[in-house]
């Protein structure tokens, strides 16, 4: 029979009993909307975690540091590779060469110190720390107060809400934080603040040991020398952040920022300072670290390697990261199990109505046999039935399962609204899980229809014709 | 409908059966249906299987329309052995070689007279077009012109039988192959059935089996007379009281 033929003679059929058949049809597609609201949930999780993740800045940067300061966070990477005191030093020639490497958006050196503010002629001891202008799309100053730094010089600092407080004599109450950042940054946004701070300065060579002298400026290193001068500089408060920028380094996270060219320039006196002394009698800085900032989350492993390979130690959060994609795989199995197990019922449901059709139309069959169907007509014709109905079940299956999905986005973004938090959308109906969805139910129809169509194509015509 | 016009006159054999067997099992012991057969039929023959219920005509019957498989023994339908036929080859053969008739009409109740009878095209591929044109073709060939968009129940049982043989010729079968045709119908029903099948026989050279209990509507219409009783053939004799023209059995009734 042809195919035109087949589907008609299989949609006459299903309009003949047309009460069973749509029920059927109810059963998949509910089989398929719960499928589908399941997955969709799921992804919608996922692609919630990783936006916010992603903009978290966490996922696409690594931190690199010299083996020198023994500060690697893997205990295995220091006792492999060069010995620290041979390792190479993280200068401004090594963080160029990192930034060029393929895949690298930026990298760029890590400056913080401990230092001594000053409001309002009070002094505040806090950690500053110094911001690459691309920090700012990052999701910590998406409810900045005022504005991120005018340029990557200005001196403009932005302060972090619990600095603020501490400016304002204000102390944070215990419990849940409920500090209005708003109010905190009216009184101090375009205020100054004084920094003073420790500068190193390259020094003329200091006056030789008698008799050493010579040898030691022909090396070039003895008795190189440079001066700390205590400096001031004046900042404008252009910001307050609400959330804390640098949450996941602890007890030395910053609570001022600095836009970085202005920190570089400043030649602020590091601590590696002293066992570098050497370089640190001239302009050119070392760092202590420099984070590498990677165009995409899945290169970060390559580029670290790659860093590896230069022979710095590094440290990415990826491993994190893996544990809670894994986390959604599991995720995903499940709800997918538990939306399966809906469409296991539907499978059933089909199977049985196709099996009773047989039953019903058994000398129908008989006739159609006698008449010159073969066996293959008869078993295409309960498959055309029983793909019918999935099709059809999985076409509104999927529109139920986009609709259930949407009202409880609804419903949750009207429970978070209440509760203040922004609307999120943690539903996600890709267009590859539609086509899925609609394959996945087209041939669960066929599977189902297997045993129904076989049976029926192997039904002998001379018995089926004897019912009267 | 007469590509198998002369085929009467040459007379070679349509139907041959050799020691032809089809047994049941029921419950442990064996149903001989068909117990060792041995007939033949000339192409354009009209022949009568006669005997009581259960003497295993209609079990000859289905062998010869290859609904049913023989236990034992060949049927050889225009040389070729059906026995040896895979099933797929058999659906062909009942779609393209014969036609059936039954007792209950057996037309499908969910469609029209003109969907049964464009049914067996459907199988065949017979595009969509033509089959309309043959199926309107075929019913108003059994006056049924009027009835064509009717469901069989919609119809009496004379109708009804009339569309089963308008459905049974309309991929132009060398077999007529009828089951109790006048059963379920009334003596004038019955007759004008029976013509009708006369006239295909006669005028389209086809050949016609026919099953009935009924010795007075074989005598009247068919050429042979089969008798059987408990799936053995009693006997096969010439219609003595048969009339080679249709044209005076209104007068013998």
């Amino acid at each position: 029979m042809k195919l035109p033929d087949l589907a008609e003679l299989a949609m006459r059929n299903l309009r003949e009993s047309v009460l069973r058949n749509s029920l059927t049809t109810i059963g998949i597609s509910v089989g398929v909307a719960s499928l589908v609201a399941m997955l969709s949930l799921g992804i919608g999780l996922q692609q919630l975690a990783s936006r916010r993740l992603m903009k978290s800045g966490l996922f696409d940067t690594v931190v690199v540091t010299s083996r020198r300061d023994l500060r690697g966070f893997n205990r295995e990477q220091e006792n492999s590779g060069p010995a620290p005191g041979e390792s190479r030093i993280l200068d401004e020639a090594t963080r160029l060469e990192m930034e060029r490497m393929p895949n690298v958006l930026e990298a760029y050196p890590d400056i913080r110190f401990i230092t001594e503010l000053r409001y309002e002629d009070k002094p505040h001891l806090t950690m500053v720390a110094a911001l690459p202008s691309s920090a700012q799309s990052t999701d910590a100053f998406d409810t900045l107060q005022g504005h991120f730094f005018s340029s990557d010089t200005a001196p403009e600092a932005v302060i972090q809400k619990a600095f603020a407080e501490e400016l304002l004599g204000k102390t944070p109450k215990a419990g849940l934080d409920e500090t209005n950042v708003k109010e905190l940054a009216a009184p101090l946004l375009g205020k100054e603040l004084t920094m003073r701070y420790a500068q190193r300065e390259a020094a003329p060579t200091a006056p030789a040991i008698a008799g050493k002298q010579n040898a030691a400026a022909e090396e070039g290193l003895a008795g190189a020398a440079y001066s700390v001068v205590s400096r001031e500089l004046k900042l404008k408060i252009v910001g307050v952040a609400d959330l804390d920028p640098e949450s996941m380094r602890g007890p030395t996270r910053a609570r001022v920022f600095l836009p970085l060219k202005l920190a570089e320039s400043l030649h602020v006196m590091q601590p590696t300072d002293l066992r570098e002394i050497s370089r640190a009698a001239t302009d050119q800085p070392v760092y202590s670290s420099v984070s590498v900032r990677v165009k995409n989350p899945s290169q970060v492993q390559t580029v670290e390697d790659a860093i590896k390979k230069m022979g710095f130690n590094t440290f990415s959060i990826l491993d994190a990261s893996r544990s809670i994609q894994q986390f959604f795989k599991v995720l995903d199995v499940f709800l997918g199990i538990f939306g399966s197990l809906a469409l296991a019922v539907a499978f059933i449901g089909i199977v049985n109505t196709l099996v009773m059709a047989i039953l019903e139309r058994r000398r129908e069959i008989g006739i159609m046999k006698a008449i010159g169907a073969s066996d293959g007509d008869v078993k295409r014709l309960f498959f055309a039935e029983a793909g019918a109905m999935g099709i059809l079940g999985g076409i509104i299956g999927v529109a139920l399962g986009w609709a259930i999905g949407q009202v409880i986005n609804l419903g949750t973004n009207v429970y978070l609204k209440r509760q203040s938090f922004p609307p999120e959308h943690f539903w996600s109906v890709p267009w590859w899980l539609v086509a899925f969805a609609l394959v996945f139910s087209f041939f669960v129809s066929l599977a189902a229809g297997l045993y129904p169509a076989g049976r029926a194509a192997r039904l002998d015509p001379v018995q089926a014709l004897r019912y009267e | 409908m007469s590509s198998a016009g002369n085929s009467q006159l040459n007379g070679a054999p349509a139907i041959h059966a050799e020691q032809l067997c089809r047994h049941y099992l029921m419950g442990g012991t064996v149903i001989r249906a068909v117990d060792g057969v041995t007939l033949e039929v000339r192409a354009g023959e009209f022949v009568a299987l006669l005997g009581s219920s259960g003497s295993g005509k209609s079990s000859i019957l289905n062998l010869i329309a290859g609904l049913d498989r023989p236990t034992s023994g060949n049927v050889v339908i225009h040389g070729r052995n059906l026995a040896q036929l895979s099933r797929e080859e058999l659906a062909k053969y009942r779609l393209h070689t014969v036609g059936m008739v039954f007792q209950s009409f057996n037309l499908i109740p969910s469609m029209t007279l003109t969907e049964n009878v464009e049914l067996p095209m459907r199988f065949a591929e017979i595009e969509r077009g033509k089959r309309d044109t043959l199926a309107r073709e075929a019913l108003t060939r059994v006056g049924l012109q009027t009835r064509m968009n009717h469901r069989p129940s919609e119809l009496s049982g004379g109708e009804q039988q009339r569309a089963a043989l308008a459905r049974a010729l309309i991929n132009r079968p060398q077999l007529l192959l009828a089951d109790e045709p006048t059963g379920n119908l009334d003596s004038h029903t019955g007759t004008e059935i029976m013509n009708m099948v006369r006239e295909f026989n006669q005028q389209l050279g086809m050949t016609v089996v026919m099953v009935t209990h009924e010795r007075a509507l074989a005598e009247r219409y068919a050429q042979r007379l089969i008798f059987l009783a408990d799936g053995k053939l009693v006997s096969d004799e010439a219609n003595s009281a048969f009339v080679t023209s249709g044209g005076t059995e209104q007068g013998r009734r």
